[in-house]
């Protein structure tokens, strides 16, 4: 029906980034377009050059693809410290990302070439394990960040952890209310419910998102209805159970987009560890 | 009564800075004198702070005048200094002293006091303030009942049994903090008059439900309180009396601005339809009905009530050092020494040392409201406020006042001199003079957007530049420049709406048809179908337009403020095409249709503009309607979506960060590096906000058009800045009115963090917090000496290389920022979130 005036989209240009694209597609994927050309010209050099006896670490185009490859490797770790330090300038994490996650995947050729496909029980291929270890994590915290985001989003239906937690001490403090009037055997079985820690079943119940001890769920099987105390108790102890299997999943879902780092970090240090290990041991018994 | 009570030279009514210091000045004159206080104590509103408050002591470069001491620091502090002095001055005070009326004329007027004696006085000055009287409670109170109207700290009552009357929010808060720790095992009630929360917040209201349920607080409605003994309340309710335990009652029930009182004084009254009201031209006069409009004063304070003096925040002053310079001056010029100057002197005096001429300070004040129209009925009491928030500039011929697309929210008037309007942003030669007496930058004002056109002087010119809060004051309380304004702002919006060509003579009929309508949001301006011919243009505020397509209304596009819309119907006679909403509360300025046809008629160029513009958005029409056949749900998934950003105030922002939760991993990278940016506190809450289709509208500022937060800055220091972002300058003197009045909850009150270790020792070394906002404990930990709380907000990262830290920030690409008018369309909608 009318016309914007048309300076105010200029305006704000300039300084903002509406850039919408995952991390994947950043910069019509850009860098996958690098790491997939970085690739297969390790591939075609490894074809076409002339290395005697056989293709080896050592060899001049092994040391070019080692180098290559320590540097990518150093580079990469260093996404760590680049998320950390907020500095100014015009640098953008996804961009890190995206050349994170595509320049890690070409490892595995550049590394496996470096090789030589020679492998052994040796600090060398130790380094090399290590290696495809750390980008298979990543791999699957690559598709753990791709999928998983928007069932996290589902599950918490515009609440806050926070607000998830308040939510339960509510239902728990109404369920204390409604639970004076029950019998002992009924009453115990409320008190049971609240006096467990609903979520202290440990790393496999939050990964899996099964808790096979809980208290509310078997107070749920105990109390049928009849009289009104009861039928109140055993609404509450319904709405319980719900807010209980929100903040679990949210628990379970959380659990699953971070419990790549704990492989993923920790491996990565022992990969550079190995990493100075490789490179000093073959410089040593040059 | 009779002429046997002493009769006093002054009478000051309030004990707040100004009154404080001005009872100082007479009892150090000593000029008899009696200061007057309805509280217990001096000082009740800076008493009603919160315990530990830190006072701020602005504008740092105005001088203190007084005989009362005063420096930023802790309330006790401020106010032990100021009973220590009022002592040592023996300051003739009278506590729990309330005056009902007052009557009388200079020379001798009665001060009626409730339940004492009245006081007499030849001169009375006003120092109450415009936080005005608690409503009390109307039944009997009987002895040793406990009645109070203000909840200091919930915390210091135990085991009590305590009725809250008013289920305001005020009253519920209260109640809420009362009941709030079962260890004080204290009863609560709350009493609420009619049988529903009309007043209260729907957070507010939910909170005490929920407390209900659990049975932790008893609600009470259709109930009011009969009578109030110690130890017991009786109610009225629907179902008859109740009696109730109580040992103590808390009344919120509102309070009544002091406007009435002020206006009554010394006035004669009529009835009017059976109400008592005061004739007109008597009482004390207020600038006009505005509900921000102040009394009228002289230079020496004195109200159209000779011998009534008003001063300090009633006189339109809020902050302390200018009431307590008042307090001083006004005994001053009472008691006959009117050379004083004000304390202000010497800031004008600077302020106008660069201007040519070698004129004096009230020659220069002489000479704005000589020239400026709309300086014309304004005090020169007023003038000198104004003034103060102003700066005064004097331009070489050629040079700029301000460039096109700067941000910039001051008002430009042309006190000597003449200026030229670029019009043309592709050939500067291209302008429209502006004389003096005018003004210019006012579409900033209106809008909030940034410069419309590049200005530059076209002689040696004197300018006034009033800031956006002293302008925005001007025109509440000067009625002719509120009018002057409108019309140059309506003319203007035309000219650069439609562009080159056009001349001021060309749009005059345009302007003299023109209507301003207020428009509330979700308001309909065009009903799709109507024949109406109207032609309108947005002058704040946003519009959406929407089209019924297959019985459901399907949203076209978004209007931002400078827009004009409803020509079609205008141009070819055809009926309104579209429904055109308020997307939030709007102005829009109404024009005739046939005088918008009979401009086109006479501008070719003008017609050939609107057809073209027409041409495009039934484009965007047909384009959408040919999509709904095909593509049915897409189209029903933008509209929902532009609805919902709408509805979370994307309507009034300029630029919001929006979170797509397609992409977010909930890794808090975007909190930890704006707490990283800043001083070490975030500025956004992810988590917090609605959601619609995956899109996120997390609580971080808007930097809305129109922002609420600066509607009431004591000392302006929210601004526009550079890149459209709202900040808030240094001079924040940490009130928390920005905080209450933002309705999207995202100014937070805090004290800036101690220093963090590097990021290098904390990674090596483990040593402090870590990145992002470090915990309450440690920040409380670490903390070196007394911080004050101070408002914090977005700022856009501004000056800061590379923009916004938490969208650089984001690992996955999920945080992006966005302005509504290139968000809000569907192709972006639809392909780039969809």
């Amino acid at each position: 029906m009318a016309t914007a005036a048309d300076d105010d989209a200029a305006f704000h240009a300039e300084r903002r980034d509406s850039d919408h694209e995952s991390f994947l597609l950043h910069g019509r994927m850009r860098w996958l377009k690098v790491a997939l050309g970085l690739g297969s010209a390790a591939i075609l050099g490894y074809v076409l050059a002339d290395v005697d006896p056989r293709p080896n670490g050592g060899s001049w185009y092994g040391y070019l693809l080692g180098t290559l490859g320590a540097g990518l490797i150093v580079w990469l770790s260093l996404l760590g410290v680049r998320k950390r330090a907020i500095t100014p300038g015009r640098w953008s994490l996804k961009a890190w990302t995206s050349a994170h996650v595509y320049l890690g995947l070409s490892l595995v050729v550049i590394a496996t070439l470096h090789t030589g496909f020679q492998f052994g029980w040796n600090v060398h291929t130790l380094a090399y394990a290590l290696m495809i270890l750390v980008i298979a994590s990543g791999v699957y915290g690559m598709v753990a960040y791709a999928t998983l985001p928007q069932a996290l989003s589902d599950n918490r239906r515009e609440m806050t952890k926070r607000q998830m937690v308040e939510a339960l001490a509510a239902i728990d403090r109404q369920l204390e209310a409604a639970a004076q009037p029950l019998g002992r055997v009924e009453a115990d079985l409320v008190i049971a419910a609240l006096g467990q820690d609903p979520f202290g079943e440990g790393a496999i119940a939050r990964l899996t998102g099964r808790y096979r001890d809980c208290r509310t769920a078997s107070a749920l099987e105990a109390l049928a209805g009849g009289d009104p105390a009861n039928e109140r108790v055993v609404a509450l102890l319904r709405k319980r159970q719900a807010q209980l299997a929100q903040i679990r999943r949210h628990m379970h879902l959380r659990a699953l987009l971070e419990v790549w780092l704990w492989v993923h970090v920790p491996l990565t240090i022992m990969l550079l560890a190995a990493l100075t290990a490789h490179i000093v041991s073959v410089f040593y018994y040059w | 009564m009779g002429d046997t009570a002493e009769r006093f030279k002054v009478a000051i009514v309030g004990s707040g800075p100004a009154g404080l210091s001005a009872a100082a000045r007479a009892a150090a004159r000593g000029m008899s004198h009696v200061l007057v206080e309805k509280a217990g104590h001096l000082s009740d509103t800076i008493h009603k702070y919160q315990k530990g408050k830190h006072v701020m002591a602005t504008p740092s470069n105005l001088v203190l005048r007084s005989d009362l001491d005063f420096e930023a620091g802790k309330r006790e502090a401020v106010l032990g200094t100021w009973d220590e002095q009022t002592a040592g001055h023996q300051v003739n005070v009278r506590l729990n002293t309330e005056i009902v009326s007052i009557t009388g004329a200079k020379g001798d007027f009665t001060l009626a006091v409730k339940n004492g004696e009245p006081i007499r006085a030849e001169a009375v000055v006003l120092a109450i303030g415009t936080q005005g009287n608690p409503n009390l409670v109307r039944c009997p109170v009987g002895e040793g009942a406990v009645v109070q109207y203000q909840l200091d700290d919930p915390a210091e009552y135990v085991d009590e049994h305590i009725v809250v009357i008013g289920a305001g929010d005020a009253g519920i808060e209260n109640a809420l903090g009362l009941a709030a720790d079962p260890q004080q095992r204290n009863v609560v009630t709350i009493v609420n008059r009619s049988a529903e929360f009309n007043t209260a917040k729907d957070a507010n209201v939910k909170a005490l439900q929920a407390m209900q349920a659990e049975g932790r607080i008893t609600v009470l409605m259709e109930t009011t309180a009969r009578a109030i003994d110690k130890g017991e309340i009786v109610f009225d309710t629907r179902d008859g009396e109740l009696r109730m335990r109580c040992d103590r009652v808390i009344a919120r029930m509102g309070s009544a601005p002091p406007r009435a009182f002020v206006e009554g004084i010394c006035a004669e009254f009529e009835e009017k339809n059976g109400r008592k009201v005061v004739r007109p031209g008597t009482g004390v006069q207020f600038t006009s009905a505005d509900r921000v409009a102040y009394p009228k004063l002289s230079p020496m304070f004195e109200s159209t009530v000779p011998g009534v003096y008003v001063i300090g925040a009633l006189a339109g002053y809020p902050l302390i050092k200018h009431c307590m310079n008042q307090g001083y001056d006004v005994i001053e010029f009472i008691a006959g020494n009117t050379d004083l100057k004000p304390a202000d002197e010497p800031i004008l005096a600077a302020k106008f040392a660069p201007l040519p001429g070698g004129r004096s300070v009230d020659e220069w004040l002489a000479l704005f409201a000589r020239n400026i129209e709309i300086f014309r009925e304004v005090s020169p009491l007023q003038l000198r406020e104004l003034m103060l928030e102003s700066e005064a500039h004097a331009f070489a011929a050629g040079e700029t006042l301000f460039v096109r697309n700067e941000p910039g929210s001051s008002l430009f008037a042309i006190a000597e001199g003449s200026v030229l309007v670029e019009v043309d942003p592709e050939d500067s030669s291209k302008t429209v003079p502006i004389g003096q007496g005018s003004i210019v930058g006012e579409v900033g004002l209106i809008s909030g957007r940034p410069r419309g056109s590049t200005v530059r002087a076209a002689e040696p010119t004197v300018c006034v530049e009033l800031s956006r809060r002293a302008a925005l004051k001007l025109l509440a309380t000067a009625p002719a420049a509120a009018r002057a304004v409108n019309r140059i702002a309506i003319e203007r919006q035309l000219l650069q709406i439609f562009g080159s060509g056009l001349k001021p003579e060309d749009v005059a009929g345009l302007v003299e048809a023109a209507e301003v309508l207020d428009v509330a949001a979700g308001k309909v301006v065009i009903a799709e179908g109507a024949d109406d011919k109207d032609v309108y243009v947005v002058r704040r505020g946003s519009m959406i337009v929407e089209k019924a397509i297959g019985g459901k209304p399907v949203f076209l596009s978004y209007l931002p403020a400078g827009s004009y819309l409803g020509e079609m119907a205008a141009i070819d006679g055809s009926k309104r095409t579209a429904t055109v909403k308020a997307a939030i509360r709007s102005e829009v300025v109404r024009f005739p249709g046939e005088a918008f046809v009979a401009l086109l008629e006479a501008k070719p160029k003008l017609r050939e503009k609107a057809l073209a513009d027409m041409a495009g958005r039934r484009a965007v029409t047909q384009f959408i309607e040919g999509r709904k056949d095909s593509f049915g749900s897409a189209v029903d998934y933008y509209s929902e979506t532009a609805q919902f950003l709408v509805d979370n105030g994307i309507g009034e922002a300029t630029d919001v960060l929006l979170i797509d939760e397609k992409l977010c991993v909930g890794c808090d990278n975007c909190e930890k590096a704006c707490a990283d940016s800043h001083d070490g506190l975030s500025r956004l809450d992810r988590e917090a906000g609605r959601t619609y289709a995956h899109l996120h509208v997390p609580t971080s500022c808007r930097h809305c058009e129109h922002p609420h937060c600066m509607a009431d800055c004591p000392p302006d220091a929210i601004r526009r800045g550079a890149d459209g972002e709202v900040f808030i300058a240094e001079t924040c003197i940490g009130c928390g009115n920005c905080q209450r009045n933002c309705p999207y909850g995202v100014i937070r009150m805090d004290a800036k963090p101690p220093r963090k270790p590097s990021l290098l020792s904390w990674i090596l070394f483990g040593a402090g917090p870590g990145p992002g906002e470090a915990s309450y404990a440690w920040r409380k930990a670490n903390a070196q000496g007394e911080e004050a709380k101070l408002a914090i907000k977005c700022d856009m990262c501004s000056g800061i290389e590379g923009g916004p830290a938490c969208v650089r920030a984001c690992p996955t690409g999920a945080a992006i920022r966005v302005s509504p008018e290139k968000f809000l369309r569907f192709t972006k909608l639809v392909e780039d979130v969809g």
